[in-house]
Formats: C-alpha cells, sequence, structure tokens
C-alpha cells in the first residue's frame, strides 16, 4: 500500500468528520430524522477510513520505505520489527495520527454501542465527536503530515530515539491514548447534554460506563509509563514530576473526580452541572497536555518534536472546543437545577469533599507546571518547579481524600449518623495505626537495612493501611445478614446478590491502599549507591552483596554494548540472582543508552545500571534496593481492573436486553 | 445573579489560554547563563593530538573567539558541525574546541570523519572545566570577546539563523571594541 493512499485516506476522513460534525447536530436541531441518521455510517466509515491511513503508514515502516520522510528520520532496517510498528507513532506525526485513530475508534465505538440512546443525543453525542476530529484531522494534514515523501529517498534511516527502542514503546502510547482520547466520549456527552438541556439519572447512567473505560485505560497508560521510566532511564526513580507526566496526571484526576460524581449523578440527581463541568474539564486537560508537548512552551523530556506553528494551531483549537463548551456551560448550565439535598454527614458529601480535593490537586500540579511559563511570559526569570514543590503540596491535598475513601463507601446515601460509622471503623482506624507504628519497628528488629524511621513513613503506612481495613469492613458487612453474626454459609450468596460495580469499587480502592503502601516503603526504605567499581568488586548494598564478576561486549540487531556481570548474594552466601546491566551505543546515532538489570520480586528489587566507564575495566555502577516498588504498579492494575469490573455490572446490560426486548415486541405488534 | 458563577470557569480558561499564547513566544530552552559579562575561567588543559602540551584561554586575549564544547557521543553536535566547518572556511571567527568527557581517540576519529574547523581542540576528560562553565549538556558554546569576557552563550547546538542573525553580528560589534 502506498502512502498516498493513506493520505487519501485522511482527506475522505476529514470529509466524512465534517459531515459527521455538522448534519446530525443540525437534525437534532430540527428533528430531522434523516440528517440524524447520517450519524452512525459517518462515524463507522471515518473510522475505516483512518484505520487504512494508519496501515499505510505502519506497512511503510514495516517495509522500511525510506522515501516516506517520517520513517527515514524514525526508522532503520536494523530495527526489530515490533519497534517499526512502534516507530510509527514515535514521532509528533505518527503520534498525532494515532489520536485521531482512537478518536474514530472510540466514535465508532459509540456508534455502534448506543442503541439504548435517544436518537436526538446520540446524534448530538456523535456530532460533537465528530466536530473535535475535525479539528485534529485538520491539524494532521495542515501541519503534521505524516506521509510527506521524501525524494530522493534516504539509504538508510536515522533510527527512532534509543530510548524509545524498548516494548514499553509498543503499549505504553496506546493505552494512554486511549484514555485520553477516551474522556471525549464524556464530554461529548456533557456538551450534547447541555445543549438539549436533559441530565437525569439515564444521562449519567449512560455515561459511566464510557467514562469508567477511558479512566481504566488511562490508569494503565500512566502506570505503564511510570514502570518504563523506572527501568530505562537507569536512575531507579518511577515519577518525576515531568510536564509530560504532569499533562496525563491532571486529565486522570479530573477523570478521578468524574466517575465518582458520575456515581453521584445517576444515583441521587444530584451534583448535575458540578459533573457535566468535570467532563468538560477532563477532556479540555487532554487538549492542553497535547497543547505542553507539541507546542514546545515547556521543555520537558517528551518534547521531541515542537513547532511554533503547530502551537498556534493546536492553542486556537483548545480556545475553540474549551472555550465554546465552557461558553455553553455558562449560558446553559444555570438552568440544570440543583438536584436532592444531601445532610452534612452522608455519601454525597464526602463524595463532594472527593471530588473537591482533587480537584484541588489537579489545580496544584496545574500550578506547578505552568509556574515558570507564566514567570518567564511575566519577565520575572527563569524557574523550574521540581518535585519538592509537588511532594510538598501533593500529600497535604491528597491525605484528606485517602481517609475518606474507607468512610464513603460505609456511609449512607442522603444522610448517614456519625456514631454508627465510628462504631464500624473503629477497629479499623485502631489496627491501621498500631500496626502502621510497629511495622517500623518490627522491621528494624528484624535487621532490615535503611534510613532512620521518619514519622512520614508512619503516616503513609497509616493511610494505606486504613484504606485497606475500610475496604475489609465494608466487604464482611456486606456479605453479612443484617443482624446476624458474619456466618461462611451464606456469604456465597451474599457475595452474589452484591452488584459487579460494588466488587470493582473494593478493588479498586484496595489497588489505591497497595499503591500508598508502596510509595511509603520504597521511599522509606530504599538504599541507593553510586560508586566506581572495578570488576572483580563486591557492593554491599543493605543485606546483599553484588560481586562484579565480568564485562564482555555485546553486538545488538542495532547498537553495540559493554555489559556487566553481576552476581547477587544474600548475608549468607547464597546467590540470588545474576544481573546483567548494560551500557549501549546505538550505531545510528551514537547515542548511549543504560539499560538497567532489575531483579523483581513482591517484596523488593535489586537494581543495577552502569554509568561511565572510568578506564580499564573501571565503572560507575549504580545499585538500588527498592522495597515494595512493585507494589505501585500492582495498585494501578488493581485499580484498572476494578474499573473494568464495575464496567461489566449486568445493570448496563440488562436495560440494553430490556429495551431490546421491548423493541422486539413492538415491532411484532 | 448566582448564575455568574456558571462563568468562572470560563474567566479561569480565559487567563490561562492568554499565558499559554505569551508562552508560545519564550523559548524555555533559552537560558540566561550567569557567566555572561563575566570572565571566563581559567583552566590548562591538554591539546589533543599534541603530547602533553597544555592550552589556556589567555592564549587568546585580544582575539574575539568562540568556546564549543562539544564530544564525539554528542548526536546534536553533529548537526552544528557543518555550520563550524562554514565558520572556518570563512575565516570569519576563531572556534575552540573542548571534547567534552571523551576519549581522545574517540575525537580524533570524529573529526578526521567530520572534518576538523577549530583553531585548537582541547581535551576536557573528567569534565572538570565544563563544570566551572555551568555546561548543562553539549553542544554549549561561549563567545569570548577581546579582554576575556564572556558575552553570549548559546545552549544546544547552533543554527544557521542564529550564527547569521545573533552571533555574527555580535562578533563584528565585539570586533570594533578596544582590547585590553
Amino acid at each position: 500500500m502506498s502512502v498516498e493512499l493513506g493520505h487519501f485516506a485522511l482527506a475522505v476522513a476529514l470529509a466524512l468528520g465534517l459531515a459527521l460534525g455538522v448534519l446530525p447536530l443540525v437534525g437534532a436541531q430540527r428533528h430531522d430524522a434523516r440528517l440524524m441518521a447520517v450519524a452512525q455510517p459517518a462515524a463507522m466509515a471515518q473510522f475505516v477510513a483512518i484505520v487504512i491511513a494508519f496501515a499505510t503508514l505502519i506497512a511503510a515502516f514495516v517495509n522500511n520505505d525510506f522515501s516516506v520522510a517520517l520513517v527515514a528520520s524514525h526508522s532503520n532496517t536494523d530495527l526489530p520489527t515490533e519497534l517499526r510498528v512502534a516507530a510509527s507513532w514515535g514521532s509528533h506525526e505518527g503520534s498525532m495520527l494515532l489520536w485521531s485513530l482512537m478518536l474514530s475508534g472510540w466514535t465508532c465505538a459509540v456508534a455502534a454501542f448506543s442503541r439504548t440512546l435517544s436518537s436526538v443525543l446520540r446524534a448530538r453525542i456523535l456530532g460533537v465527536l465528530g466536530l473535535v476530529s475535525v479539528g485534529f484531522l485538520l491539524f494532521l494534514l495542515f501541519t503534521s503530515n505524516p506521509f510527506e515523501r521524501l525524494l530522493p529517498a534516504a539509504a538508510q534511516g536515522r533510527d527512532l530515539n534509543p530510548l524509545l527502542q524498548d516494548p514499553g514503546m509498543v503499549f505504553h502510547p496506546p493505552l494512554l491514548y486511549m484514555g485520553y482520547v477516551g474522556l471525549s466520549v464524556a464530554f461529548a456527552f456533557a456538551v450534547a447534554g447541555l445543549i438539549g438541556g436533559r441530565f437525569d439519572a439515564a444521562w449519567a447512567r449512560w455515561a459511566r460506563p464510557w467514562t469508567t473505560v477511558a479512566w481504566c485505560f488511562l490508569t494503565l497508560g500512566i502506570a505503564l509509563g511510570s514502570f518504563w521510566a523506572y527501568y530505562e532511564l537507569g536512575w531507579g526513580g518511577w515519577w518525576f514530576w515531568d510536564p509530560v507526566e504532569n499533562a496525563s496526571f491532571m486529565p486522570w484526576l479530573v477523570a478521578t473526580a468524574l466517575i465518582h460524581s458520575l456515581a453521584v449523578a445517576e444515583k441521587r440527581g444530584a451534583f448535575r452541572s458540578w459533573t457535566v463541568l468535570l467532563a468538560i474539564l477532563g477532556f479540555s486537560l487532554s487538549l492542553v497536555g497535547t497543547f505542553l508537548v507539541r507546542s514546545g512552551v515547556l521543555t520537558s523530556v517528551h518534547a521531541f518534536a515542537t513547532d511554533p506553528a503547530r502551537g498556534v494551531f493546536i492553542l486556537a483549537f483548545l480556545v475553540i472546543v474549551i472555550g465554546g463548551s465552557l461558553i455553553l456551560f455558562a449560558w446553559r448550565a444555570p438552568t440544570i437545577g440543583a438536584g436532592n439535598s444531601f445532610a452534612p454527614i452522608s455519601r454525597e458529601s464526602m463524595l463532594l469533599a472527593n471530588n473537591i480535593l482533587l480537584v484541588v490537586a489537579m489545580a496544584a500540579v496545574m500550578l506547578g507546571t505552568l509556574y515558570p511559563l507564566v514567570l518567564d511570559t511575566l519577565g520575572l526569570g527563569k524557574i523550574s518547579v521540581g518535585p519538592p514543590y509537588f511532594e510538598a503540596v501533593f500529600f497535604p491535598v491528597m491525605a484528606p481524600a485517602l481517609f475518606l475513601i474507607a468512610v464513603g463507601p460505609l456511609a449512607r446515601w442522603k444522610r448517614s449518623e456519625l456514631p454508627p460509622l465510628v462504631t464500624r471503623l473503629r477497629w479499623a482506624f485502631a489496627i491501621s495505626v498500631v500496626s502502621a507504628l510497629l511495622a517500623p519497628l518490627a522491621a528494624a528488629a528484624a535487621g532490615v537495612d535503611g534510613p532512620a524511621w521518619r514519622p512520614l513513613t508512619s503516616l503513609g503506612l497509616a493511610f494505606g493501611f486504613w484504606i485497606i481495613a475500610g475496604v475489609v469492613v465494608a466487604v464482611t458487612d456486606s456479605l453479612r445478614t443484617p443482624g446476624r453474626r458474619f456466618a461462611l454459609a451464606h456469604a456465597g450468596s451474599r457475595a452474589r446478590m452484591q452488584p459487579a460495580s460494588v466488587w470493582g469499587m473494593h478493588l479498586a480502592h484496595l489497588g489505591m491502599g497497595a499503591f500508598v503502601v508502596g510509595v511509603t516503603l520504597v521511599n522509606s526504605y530504599q538504599i541507593s549507591t553510586e560508586l566506581r567499581a572495578e570488576v572483580g568488586h563486591t557492593i554491599e548494598l543493605g543485606d546483599y552483596r553484588l560481586h562484579f564478576t565480568g564485562l564482555d561486549h555485546v553486538t545488538g540487531p542495532n547498537y553495540d554494548s559493554d555489559r556487566g556481570h553481576f552476581e547477587v548474594r544474600d548475608a549468607s552466601g547464597k546467590l540470588i540472582a545474576e544481573l546483567h546491566p548494560e551500557k549501549r551505543v546505538y550505531r545510528a546515532s551514537g547515542q548511549p543508552m543504560t539499560e538497567a538489570a532489575i531483579d523483581r520480586s513482591l517484596l523488593r528489587d535489586i537494581y543495577v545500571s552502569m554509568g561511565e566507564p572510568l578506564g580499564g575495566t573501571v565503572w560507575a555502577i549504580r545499585a538500588h534496593i527498592k522495597p515494595f516498588v512493585n507494589w505501585i504498579w500492582l495498585g494501578c492494575v488493581m485499580m484498572a481492573a476494578g474499573g473494568f469490573l464495575a464496567v461489566a455490572d449486568k445493570r448496563y446490560r440488562r436495560r440494553l436486553a430490556q429495551r431490546e426486548s421491548r423493541a422486539v415486541a413492538s415491532a411484532r405488534a | 445573579m448566582r448564575s455568574l458563577r456558571f462563568i468562572i470557569p470560563l474567566l479561569l480558561f480565559a487567563v490561562i489560554g492568554l499565558f499559554l499564547y505569551k508562552g508560545l513566544s519564550n523559548d524555555p530552552r533559552k537560558i540566561p547563563s550567569p557567566l555572561v559579562d563575566k570572565p571566563a575561567p581559567a583552566f590548562s588543559l591538554p591539546v589533543l593530538g599534541a603530547d602533553g602540551r597544555a592550552w589556556g584561554p589567555e592564549e587568546m586575549r585580544g582575539k574575539v573567539w568562540l568556546l564549543n564544547i562539544w564530544g564525539s557521543w554528542c548526536a546534536a553536535c553533529q548537526i552544528e558541525h557543518p555550520l563550524f566547518n562554514q565558520i572556518a572556511s570563512a575565516g570569519s571567527l576563531p572556534l575552540v574546541g573542548l571534547a567534552w568527557k571523551d576519549d581522545p581517540a574517540a575525537s580524533t576519529r570524529w573529526l578526521e570523519r567530520l572534518g576538523n574547523p577549530y583553531t585548537v581542540v582541547i581535551s576536557d576528560r573528567a569534565g572538570r572545566t565544563a563544570i566551572d562553565y555551568g555546561v548543562y549538556g553539549a553542544p554549549e558554546s561561549f563567545l569570548i570577546d577581546k579582554r576575556g569576557v564572556i558575552r553570549f552563550k548559546q545552549t544546544g547546538p547552533f543554527s544557521a539563523e542564529i550564527i547569521r542573525d545573533q552571533l555574527m553580528p555580535l562578533v563584528r560589534k565585539l570586533e570594533a571594541e578596544p582590547g585590553a
């Protein structure tokens, strides 16, 4: 397939996007069924067109077609095939095409799975998504054409940035973009709702699963990015508060608030205008994130392709989409109405607190991310805001939210009494506080070598244990027949009575608990050393000994590497692992890369990476022990799994089935 | 007037949008060096390919010259290198190369392959001198005037535009200044 076909398919997709963005919206306004009927086929045809465009680009990469400028600058014949596929989104143009592909995929999914929606609402939702796609396709075709030819063709490609030559590159961007772009569906629901002025429980029930799925993908995408940075960058950190990380984290915080406020909107009809605002905000932050990454207004390790012309285009697009939707919000939201009232102590009030805290946390991250830009613009100097700011501000804001995770699910809707809540949670509270104080003591007594105990260690552990204990209380309560003692015999049948969405919530909260425990322990007990070591030396690291046993040269497909051999032994001298960190030099670019070697386990990672050669067989070596670090990503996976479990709730499908059987019945009549 | 609060998000976005727009014309990579208008730190480093001969910036006293920090391992240095070759063939500005954290053999091979525009190349294997100059990464370049004062710093590779519009006009201006 030639890339000209892809270019043409992209132009066709733009035309289809225009049809999708205009006709159904006009039709919905005029109640013209024929115009509204354009929406579904146009959405599906647009997806097919963009799939064709993307397929031609991947084919060009796989076939090493260096007459395509993008392939010549981002690939190489020595690159393994799976990385050549991934290289198609390793550039600015390719990643924007991936964005558009994801957007049309979501649009197509909405078109396919929205039979229960009223035709007017569906036409409006698909129309809004169509308009968003027009913006992105114009951006691609006019400022970032991935199909540009290079004449004469290059003999060899310049190779993909070595940092990106990793399996992480195959999965991280698609997952992250699935999440980023998935928030566009919640956005379209909100805008369609604002146009129609109808925000009932059904609206929230429709919007909920879409938002949750997008949130799950966003969670997995961010977690995978963090996991990748941990082993690829070679210094053992897992989160750097880099502007681009923040750009993905801000929508996550808002989407987390949104899935909670949608619960209130569905169950109690409250928080409606607030939910709409969050839905707009979530996708707006995805767009702002794209702007920050693509325009070069901020420096970042991710800012690999920047161009002011693109920045102006994206900013104009931002102003139209975000400004337009916020004008619509300012105009229509006053008519939404407040919904049902609730008492100061109730599940609603706790979810409201959760929402406010998450949005404040997002604002804090945004302030830190944009502060250098604001100061620079005002001529007040160049600064960079580092992790100390984010850590100092973020934890105090999130702490009350973490506390509420255990309380919220136990509180009743509308009005809850404080004494019963205290009774149900007092043991959980006592156990989590006492064990948080004792665990570090026990670790010290057991001879775990590490920095001295700090109050933050116990505080963090207390929050983690508290969340886990809260989930245990909520689960055992729900498995107990009311008024009776817990009985295993009845627990099974009680468990089946609980809807999947409740189990999903518990799993996600448990994941949050595991995450907090992991972060606390790795920050408190990690041991790091950086030293010069010669072959034959032994590095003492906590309870472990690392023997530097040898060095050899490895010739990879597109790199040459110096590889170290390390034997890890415990205090008794037993061999635990052999580690082979590498220092690679990629041939096409001459760029050096550090490949860390990690012995992973649930309780600790042993992490070795090679720094600079210091002559002879002497190398600068970095070694870390990272206790419980895998709990961080395990916690994220649990959160996402909880989200998927919640979406599998029969409630969402039962209504569909009922509607269908009714439709069939009425068709027969 | 309760409905006025629904306009707040729009107003906040307008403020943020304004800063984003202004931000487009900033260049975050332009990091002003505290060393600009300060005397260039002194050093004495071995000259590449000349056994044991040392070289220091005082040898350029009375001349306007450019100190370029590079390394054979630095990909971006290859981008600006052809521009330096042009400057060298025009003879408009003496260039001094500082091979930073680089194996002298690798530096020499690199220059043989891409051409050597430098009047002299010195080798800073340990990277100590680069620390004195506050080097973030290669390439970086310092324009030093006749009295040995740093007058301009380039972070990252030069482009033809920066050389034409910023570097060369400044070189001509400094050439006209009286020496020490």
